[in-house]
């Protein structure tokens, strides 16, 4: 009985493919839905600071003065609460997962163009 | 009388996830006591709740355990549910016990193959996780994480599925049947596996009741409670028996997971067949006001969360009983006369998730 199982399961497991991914070759595709990271279209945000209260990590703070908006990568748990409560849908979630970080660094978005408004007047 | 010497057990072991220590008093190769002291993973995740709002907790309930993720929002949610009298809709219900399911299948696997492990079966312990890995990209796909869903909020779901992919759902529970079949067999038939399981560990059905066992330690030895049987969820509507065995050794406890396996397979089945149309979520307004305790079947026995809100956003109190808890005074009757060599297996047929312990 023994035999007969692994000896089965040999042939199963010379004859089909790994079940693994041969990663750097074969890159892994991610589903619609899965949940990677926050990507943030500053254009259209208003900086109403609604993300920053709602993430439950703090990851997110808005200076409306400034007008920047920063997301600290490591603190973020990626659940989607920011999204689902920006009011201008300028947060979405990306299904890539973000790369490696290597420091604690903020990641800053400033909207350029108000910015340059400000200077000129 | 031989020497009493003490050897220490843990924190770090290769066949421990999560760090427990246990003093083990010995007499020659006899363990004559097990002294546990835990804490090793303590997070203050209970003390947090002071700090979050009601509906920002459930990401932190949902991080309580890496295994159970899923089971511990659901809880959370249906206790605050109770509280604040939130009718949830029909398919939102559906949908979490389809997930509850699905994590409870791939706990016992992952289990499995702790197991197969800790008796040095490396071969079964991938077959294990390889069909295991089906079923948590089954999971990516419909809720978006592998580990922790973050799919339940209180007052529903935060994702629906589409029918295509609830019919991809039923074939791909035709193949895992297959594929558990084949692993199933290998646990309760092979000779090398046996001499490991059977007669080890045995405890009596009286001691599972007065030590306050939970789950499947408790219906391996012949004592027929499931919390499901409550019918939170829609586990009213659908059919399903309580598993039991009767000896309370090791042997049952890995059958009754094996076997529950094959009921999680039939309640999903059922679910998708059953599972109705409309919304998946309603708008929660107020705040929670009053206490309540939420029971529900996890993969690892009964848990408990009570809560109690006091009218403001801020609840007052969240406690957790997690069933890894319940089981230790279990764990620590079936230490006492047990070969060292054994002290592996009897730890992992609990199966310990310590940091659902210390929270």
């Amino acid at each position: 009985m023994f035999a007969f199982n692994v000896t089965k399961r040999i042939f199963i497991n010379l004859f089909t493919r790994p079940a693994t991914l041969m990663y750097p070759v074969v890159k892994r595709e991610f589903t619609r839905n899965t949940r990677g990271k926050i990507e943030m279209n500053i254009e259209g945000c208003v900086f109403c600071g609604i993300c920053q209260k709602k993430c439950p990590t703090k990851a997110i703070s808005v200076n409306r003065a400034d007008q920047k908006w920063e997301i600290e990568r490591l603190k973020c748990v990626t659940c989607g609460y920011c999204v689902e409560a920006c009011p201008k849908k300028c947060l979405s979630m990306s299904n890539e997962y973000c790369e490696p970080a290597v420091s604690k660094d903020k990641e800053v978005f400033a909207n350029a163009r108000v910015l340059d408004n400000a200077t000129n007047s | 009388m031989s020497r009493r010497t003490i050897i220490p057990f843990g924190p770090q072991h290769p066949v421990l996830p999560e760090p427990i220590h246990l003093d083990l008093v010995m007499e020659d190769e006899k363990v004559v006591e097990a002294i546990p002291s835990i804490g090793f993973v303590h997070r203050g995740l209970e003390k947090l709740v002071e700090k979050k709002d009601f509906i920002e907790y459930i990401y932190v309930a949902e991080r309580i355990c890496g295994i159970c993720s899923f089971m511990h929002g659901m809880g959370y949610s249906q206790a605050i549910e109770q509280i604040m009298n939130i009718e949830v809709p029909e398919r939102a219900v559906f949908l979490r016990t389809i997930w509850a399911e699905f994590s409870r299948l791939h706990s016992h696997l992952l289990w499995l193959g702790l197991l197969a492990d800790a008796f040095g079966f490396e071969n079964l312990f991938m077959n294990c996780w390889r069909v295991r890995e089906k079923i948590l990209d089954i999971i990516e796909e419909t809720t978006g994480g592998r580990v922790i869903f973050g799919s339940c909020k209180v007052g529903g779901v935060r994702k629906d599925i589409d029918p295509v992919t609830l019919k991809r759902i039923d074939k791909l529970l035709a193949e895992l049947e297959k594929e558990i079949k084949d692993i199933s067999n290998v646990f309760m038939n092979e000779y090398t596996v046996k001499r490991r399981l059977v007669g080890v560990g045995v405890l009596s059905k009286e001691d599972a009741h007065v030590l306050g066992a939970v789950g499947p330690m408790m219906r391996a030895s012949g004592i027929a409670q499931d919390m499901r049987n409550l019918g939170y969820g829609a586990y009213s509507k659908l059919e399903f028996e309580p598993i039991t065995r009767t000896n309370g050794d090791s042997y049952d406890r890995c059958a009754v997971r094996i076997d529950e396996l094959f009921q999680s397979i039939s309640l999903i089945r059922q679910a998708v067949d059953k599972i109705p149309e409309g919304p998946v979520d309603v708008k929660v307004t107020g705040n929670p006001d009053g206490e309540y305790f939420a029971r529900l079947e996890q993969p690892r026995g009964e848990v408990v969360y009570y809560i109690k809100g006091n009218g403001t956003k801020f609840l007052d109190r969240v406690r957790v009983r997690t069933p890894t808890f319940a089981n230790v005074p279990a764990l620590l009757k079936l230490l006492q006369g047990c070969d060292f060599a054994d002290v592996p297996i009897l730890i992992l047929t609990i199966d310990p998730c310590i940091s659902c312990t210390e929270r």
